[in-house]
């Protein structure tokens, strides 16, 4: 090895201290290329920096945990039915409680099973579904499923009063996804209190194998104003911000998204760094349309497929700013 | 009998003070029996300032003006979420206050509204009507504001009162007309600082009655200075005691200008404030003049003339202070609603002077150059006022 001169160190260093700036650019640059996951937006009680948009603290996941709700598909008790086709029971109770939207801030709902949104559902199209209703709450409630069934099976008459039950009892289809929800009088209130959650109705033949997670889009107004303080989805305000979905880079992802908010006409789901394909309604078995932002009115809800390609953090959240804000914004972290 | 009626009333005062002591307790540990109607709870959450210590940051000040302990959630800016700090504690008891801090990056010139959302998701609101830093309590500052509370208040008075010289040339009925005119001046002076003490007072939490607090205080200010001048051997105020009074009265109304104008530079309305000093300043070499009327006929030493215009003057630097550094609404509105009763006070004594002094003829308040002079002594100061409120 040769002996390095004094002339030559200082001829690095000045190369060495134009370089270094540079190369640590470039490094940079790689770096975010070769998919090293990018810093965390923001650390959860953060004062300083990026990040100070979002609530302090954390909601107590013991009564509603977010995360575990995404993948939490409720198949009721099986058996054999009418020719041939599978009985589905469930159970649906519905009942005062007080939840946690945000951190420290309580809601008095109306739930179905105890939570908003109400159990996901899930069964496969020409299952007969029985579900048994009970209202424990103090008013009126009805279970109105969305899909093609008799008029006395709708939910909307009879209205069961606290004490009563009622037996909900049809045919399963068409396939596609389905938002079910109260629809006592004043269907506003009973809406925007908690009582709504999705029925998935699977195709025959299934869909092809992914990672499955249900999304409800929805609001409070907790102060009761007719304007909502809390934006989410499936309740918390900014909980998968805080605590990002995990997700495999490369595994195909189904969302099951939903918009139930009341009071505002519409709500949306935006993605980044990626595209979707969407399946309106979930009625077919081919997806129409490519695309990183879809809005929905309350009621609608589609199927969104995807794939996150690499490592790191990928926001999600509604592209109304104003509802990003108060709470519906999260993250996909993909390893 | 050898209890007198003079020493039983404490005895017999004992067993009515004792059943309300059991009555309070079997309040406190029993209920009323109307608690338990599972109604949620009356929350009271009063913004009472918003503070800009520096760019990024919003400080909150917060009192629980309700019944009942009240506990802040999150915090809104702008209708979004934001990170924040409370201290010494999120939950507030009764009249409990609290600083929340919040590095909100507040943009210049703009409004900004903050909402509390506490526990049960009430929400509790407050403003900045235009977002600038707030002066920070520096010795620097410190003097700025002193020497603007000079400009709106010593000066102009003094200036005022250097037209004594001048105003002693003229006759009686000159004398009287300028009587008049103060009266007038003192009348608009009354109806503009009980005005503004109520007005401010509407925004003070309700739990702090400071609009019948206001009117009190200047009924017991009234009082209290008729007593002095009807105290032991004295037969009311004389010339000079009436000009003191006069000082006095309208230093507490410019101790309420000061504040306004401090809180007015503290709150943003920059250009407002220089406005606002321009118009107290004219609005107060009128003061100067009232001052000095009732001394027309008198012959005072130099030495009165100093402290009158410092009795009257000063408390307007005070008040920038007050306004631009630890402003409070509820002991703006107190000190207002007293500069209002000493007003008033004042315009009695100066009427009496105008009547004749210790032997007043009513008849001579009603001549026509009276009269005249009062109209005027109105119609200036709102005139002047006009440049204020621009």
């Amino acid at each position: 090895m040769s002996r390095v001169s004094r002339r030559d160190v200082l001829k690095a260093g000045a190369a060495g201290a134009l370089g270094l700036a540079g190369s640590a650019a470039l490094a940079r640059l790689r770096a975010a290329q070769e998919e090293t996951p990018v810093p965390r937006l923001r650390q959860p009680g953060d004062m300083e920096g990026h990040g100070q948009l979002s609530v302090v603290g954390d909601v107590d996941v013991r009564h509603f945990d977010p995360l575990a709700f995404l993948e939490r598909f409720d198949r009721g008790r099986t058996r054999p039915g009418p020719n041939g086709r599978a009985l589905r029971e469930w159970t649906l109770i519905a009942a005062d409680r007080e939840i946690e939207i945000a951190p420290g801030v309580f809601f008095p709902a109306w739930t179905y099973n105890g939570s908003v949104p109400g159990p996901t559902l899930r069964c496969t199209e020409g299952d007969v579904m029985r579900v048994r209703f009970y209202n424990q709450g103090t008013h009126p409630h009805t279970i109105h499923f969305h899909g093609v069934h008799p008029p006395r099976m709708d939910g909307v008459l009879p209205q069961v009063g606290p004490g009563e039950s009622f037996t909900y009892e049809f045919e399963a289809r068409p396939f596609g996804l389905h938002p079910y929800h109260c629809h006592a009088q004043p269907l506003k209130r009973h809406i925007h209190k908690g009582l709504y959650g999705a029925l998935i109705v699977d195709p025959p033949g299934g869909r092809p194998p992914a990672r499955e997670m249900v999304m409800v889009m929805n609001a409070f107004d907790s102060n009761f104003d007719g304007e909502n303080e809390v934006y989410a989805v499936n309740t918390v305000a900014f909980h998968y911000e805080r605590h990002p979905i995990p997700v495999r880079v490369g595994e195909l992802q189904r969302l099951y998204l939903l918009n139930l908010t009341e009071f505002d006409p519409v709500n949306s789901f935006h993605l980044h760094a990626g595209m979707f394909r969407v399946n309106r309604t979930g009625t077919s078995l081919e997806a129409t349309e490519l695309t990183d932002t879809v809005m929905l009115c309350q009621g609608e809800r589609h199927i969104l497929e995807f794939t996150l390609e690499h490592p790191g953090d990928y926001m999600f959240h509604a592209h109304q700013s104003e509802f990003t804000e108060l709470g519906w914004s999260g993250f996909f972290h993909a390893a | 009998m050898s209890g007198g009626p003079a020493r039983s009333w404490p005895v017999l005062a004992l067993l009515p003070a004792l059943l309300v002591g059991v009555l309070l307790a079997v309040l406190v540990l029993r209920g009323v029996g109307l608690e338990d109607r599972g109604l949620p709870p009356v929350e009271e959450l009063t913004i009472t300032r918003i503070e800009l210590p520096a760019p990024g940051q919003l400080r909150v000040h917060v009192v629980n003006s309700g019944p009942q302990p009240s506990t802040i959630g999150q915090v809104q800016v702008d209708e979004a979420y934001w990170a924040f700090r409370v201290e010494p504690s999120a939950t507030l008891g009764r009249l409990d206050r609290a600083v929340v801090d919040i590095p909100y990056p507040w943009v210049l010139g703009e409004p900004h509204e903050v909402a509390l959302l506490t526990s049960t998701g009430l929400t509790f609101t407050g403003g900045v009507e235009v977002a600038v830093e707030s002066p920070r309590a520096s010795g620097d500052a410190f003097l700025r504001f002193g020497l603007l509370g000079l400009y709106v208040g010593v000066l102009p008075v003094t200036l005022g009162l250097l037209l004594y010289p001048a105003l002693r040339r003229l006759g009686r009925r000159g004398v009287d007309f300028l009587l008049a005119l103060t009266v007038g001046l003192l009348v608009f002076l009354a109806v503009d600082t009980i005005l503004e003490a109520l007005e401010i007072a509407a925004g003070v939490a309700a739990v702090y009655q400071a609009q019948p607090l206001v009117l009190l205080a200047a009924l017991a200010t009234i009082g209290l200075l008729a007593a002095i001048g009807r105290g032991p051997g004295r037969r009311g105020f004389g010339p000079l005691g009436v000009a003191y009074l006069i000082a006095l009265g309208i230093g507490l109304h410019n101790l309420g200008e000061g504040l306004a104008i401090g809180a007015a530079f503290t709150l943003g309305e920059l250009a407002l404030g220089s406005f606002l000093v321009i118009g107290f300043t004219l609005h107060n070499v009128t003061e100067g003049i009232g001052i000095a009327a009732p001394l027309l006929r008198e012959r005072p030493p130099l030495s009165h003339f100093a402290l009158l215009a410092l009795i009257a003057g000063l408390p307007a630097a005070l008040g920038t202070w007050i306004g631009a550094f630890s402003y409070s609404p509820l002991a703006a509105a107190l000190f207002l609603g007293v500069g209002a009763g000493a007003i008033l006070q004042v315009v009695w004594e100066v009427g009496r002077l105008l009547a004749g002094g210790a032997d007043p003829q009513p008849a001579r308040l009603l001549s026509g150059w009276n009269l005249a002079g009062l109209l005027l002594g109105v119609a200036v100061m709102y005139g002047t006022a006009l440049l204020v409120t621009a």
